[in-house]
């Protein structure tokens, strides 16, 4: 399992278009993976989990991956996250 | 009747009446959003002999095909919003919300009433939420909801009033709702949803009058309505006197409107040939570029707070440096003004451990703190130095008081750049120091300070409440309140005067700069540099083409 933390630098959090491009981004992988954010934990197959955690703006989420194609999933979540999340 | 205009413009139509398949939340005056209570026939169940749980499951998922098919025929023709479809699209298929609807089924309720459950259930959940954002969020459950049931009741799941002018009037718009009403429609009324729920930014975007907060109960379709997005007001049937003047009133917006537009990549020049230079004022990166299209010419007055603000702890050097590098690359090289950190016990950070006060606006706040705790301020002043490379930008200190702190506050600068030497990393050792003037006390010295900062900057708001010892938020005296007292417009003229007298610039950040009444007498008194809400440069801008400075 890999384990990748990412900050949200949006001050206004986790919006639902991020959140969106997220959740399709994950389902391109078979890997289990999950966004941890606190105590929380959501499986990033559904926007409503992710939604549902409320992520606010510099805020710090955890991102597992669990499976056979998880150093390519890792690999483009940093990409996502370079290239999407300074302007979220 | 009057609500609240959420998007500006006169819009004169008839009224077309959305009716909602699932209920709306219900909004409270200001921002509160309340869950109504539930009372929706959503446990409604078969009959034991009846239509199996299959039918029930197989018609579900064929209106979700239905659904989609027609949200992705929406997105082709939406632009801008097609985003906004893209995320009611990712819900429609999210495994979470299938077992919320699919579980209903189980429970043996038809697909229709399984939707209407799943729909209150979800969207209840978003109501719940504490952030004002998310709780908007159930507007795109309602919108999922409604479109499953109009498929599901053999209507087509996207409504459209056809040719003609009309005044779309809904209890709530949702972001579907919205972007698929087609041409015809002039304007929106609702009754629910605030200026920043979907029904009114789409209605910016397209440049659409709406008035949120009005019941339209009485209505009926074909009704003559009249809105003002400005104002809030909404006729219905109005008399022919009415609509002359509403008609009137209606061409003088657009004229207007276009007559602004056609400013924005105009030079502020007076008519004695005087160059000004408008600013905006922002927040976050994302204004930089509304304000860029409003024609600003740079930041007069980024605040730096949102980044400190609801969290747990600090920003760290990183997280504030990667900010300021975000807003200074899309300033593309055009002047930043970066406030230091302007918290207090107005504003307070829960991880700072500040303790309540009696008066928090004579209180322990902005620089106050910043010279008392070396290593927030340090840390802030590093992010930005480091910044500064990637554009122009300018270091301004809130609530400066006497000389004294100017001084404490450009050691620490100092004590930064060392820093910021010793690791190797670079920055731009030119950028300029500069006060904000809102202290009564930092105006009547303005020509001490002049000698050893770099710029001024008016706060006109801190300024009008502590000149005339007037709380701005305390609404019981909210008339005394009053920029243009001649004691505050003395103040001003004198800060200005020492200023230039002193050769530095002088601009002013509070909201008299975007006050279009105060633009001539500004201009008068002096100054040359306005840093305002972007919305509003365009009309200053306007004032300034045909004003003297003399």
């Amino acid at each position: 399992m890999i384990s990748k933390t990412y900050t949200i630098l949006a001050p206004e959090g986790m919006h639902a278009r991020p959140a969106t491009a997220m959740v399709k981004l994950a389902k391109q992988f078979q890997s289990d993976i999950f966004l941890k954010y606190g105590e929380k934990s959501a499986k990033l197959n559904s926007l409503l989990a992710v939604l549902a955690l409320g992520i606010k703006g510099g805020a710090s989420i955890v991102v597992d991956i669990d499976g056979a194609d998880e150093g390519g999933a890792a690999t483009a979540f940093d990409t996502f996250f370079a290239a999407n999340l300074k302007d979220w | 009747m009057k609500g609240i205009g959420v998007s500006a413009g006169i819009a004169i139509g008839r009224a077309w009446v959305l009716r909602s398949k699932v209920r709306a939340g219900a909004v409270l005056p200001g921002d509160g959003v309340l869950p109504t209570d539930r009372v929706l026939p959503t446990d409604r169940v078969l009959p034991n002999d009846a239509r199996p749980v299959e039918r029930e499951i197989d018609l579900y998922r064929g209106a979700v095909e239905q659904a989609a098919a027609s949200l992705e025929r929406l997105m082709e023709q939406a632009g801008d919003a097609a985003e906004i479809l893209g995320v009611q699209l990712e819900l429609l298929y999210d495994p979470l919300w299938e077992s919320e609807v699919i579980d209903r089924i189980r429970r043996r309720s038809p697909a229709r009433e399984a939707v209407l459950g799943a729909t209150e259930q979800v969207a209840g959940m978003f109501l719940e939420m504490e952030d004002a954002y998310m709780r908007e969020r159930a507007a795109d459950i309602r919108d999922m909801g409604n479109r499953l049931v109009r498929v599901l009741d053999g209507e087509a799941p996207d409504v459209s009033p056809g040719k003609g002018e009309w005044v779309v009037v809904a209890e709530e718009l949702t972001p579907g709702d919205t972007i698929g009403l087609g041409d015809g429609v002039v304007g929106f009324v609702t009754q629910v949803g605030g200026a920043t729920s979907h029904a009114a930014i789409v209605a910016r975007l397209r440049g659409l009058p709406a008035v949120t907060g009005v019941s339209l109960g009485s209505v009926a379709d074909g009704d003559s309505l009249v809105i003002d997005g400005e104002t809030g007001v909404v006729l219905v049937n109005p008399s022919p006197a009415e609509l002359e003047d509403y008609l009137f009133k209606q061409e003088a917006f657009s004229e207007r409107r276009r007559l602004l537009a056609t400013l924005k990549d105009r030079e502020a020049v007076t008519l004695d040939g005087v160059r000004i230079e408008l600013l905006a004022n922002i927040g976050s990166a994302a204004d930089m570029d509304v304000s860029l299209a409003q024609g600003a010419e740079g930041v007069g007055l980024l605040r730096t707070e949102l980044l400190f603000m609801d969290r747990e702890t600090l920003p760290t050097e990183e997280e504030q440096f990667q900010f300021y590098k975000r807003v200074l690359l899309r300033a593309a090289g055009r002047p930043v003004t970066i406030r230091t950190l302007d918290i207090g016990g107005d504003k307070p950070l829960p991880y700072l451990g500040l303790a309540p006060e009696a008066n928090p606006f004579l209180g322990y706040r902005a620089i106050r703190i910043c010279l008392e705790q070396p290593a927030l301020f340090l840390t802030q002043l590093r992010a930005i130095l480091r910044a500064s490379i990637f554009g122009k930008c300018r270091i301004m200190f809130p609530m400066i008081g006497r000389v004294e702190e100017l001084r404490q506050a450009k050691a620490f600068v100092a004590l930064a750049q060392a820093d910021l030497r010793a690791a190797g990393q670079p920055f731009d050792a030119a950028v300029p120091v500069g006060v904000m003037i809102e202290i009564p006390s930092a105006a009547l010295t303005a020509d001490v300070l002049a000698q050893e900062a770099d710029f001024f900057s008016i706060g006109t708001n801190d300024l009008t409440q502590y000149v005339l010892a007037v709380d701005r938020m305390n609404e019981q005296i909210a008339g005394l309140y009053d920029p243009y007292h001649p004691a505050v417009l003395r103040l001003i003229r004198e800060v200005i005067g020492q200023g230039h007298r002193q050769g530095i610039p002088v601009g002013m950040c509070g909201e008299l700069a975007g006050d279009p009444q105060a633009t001539e007498l500004l201009l008068r008194m002096g100054l040359r540099e306005f840093s305002m809400s972007a919305g509003s440069i365009p009309v200053v801008k306007e004032i300034i083409l045909r004003s003297k400075t003399l």
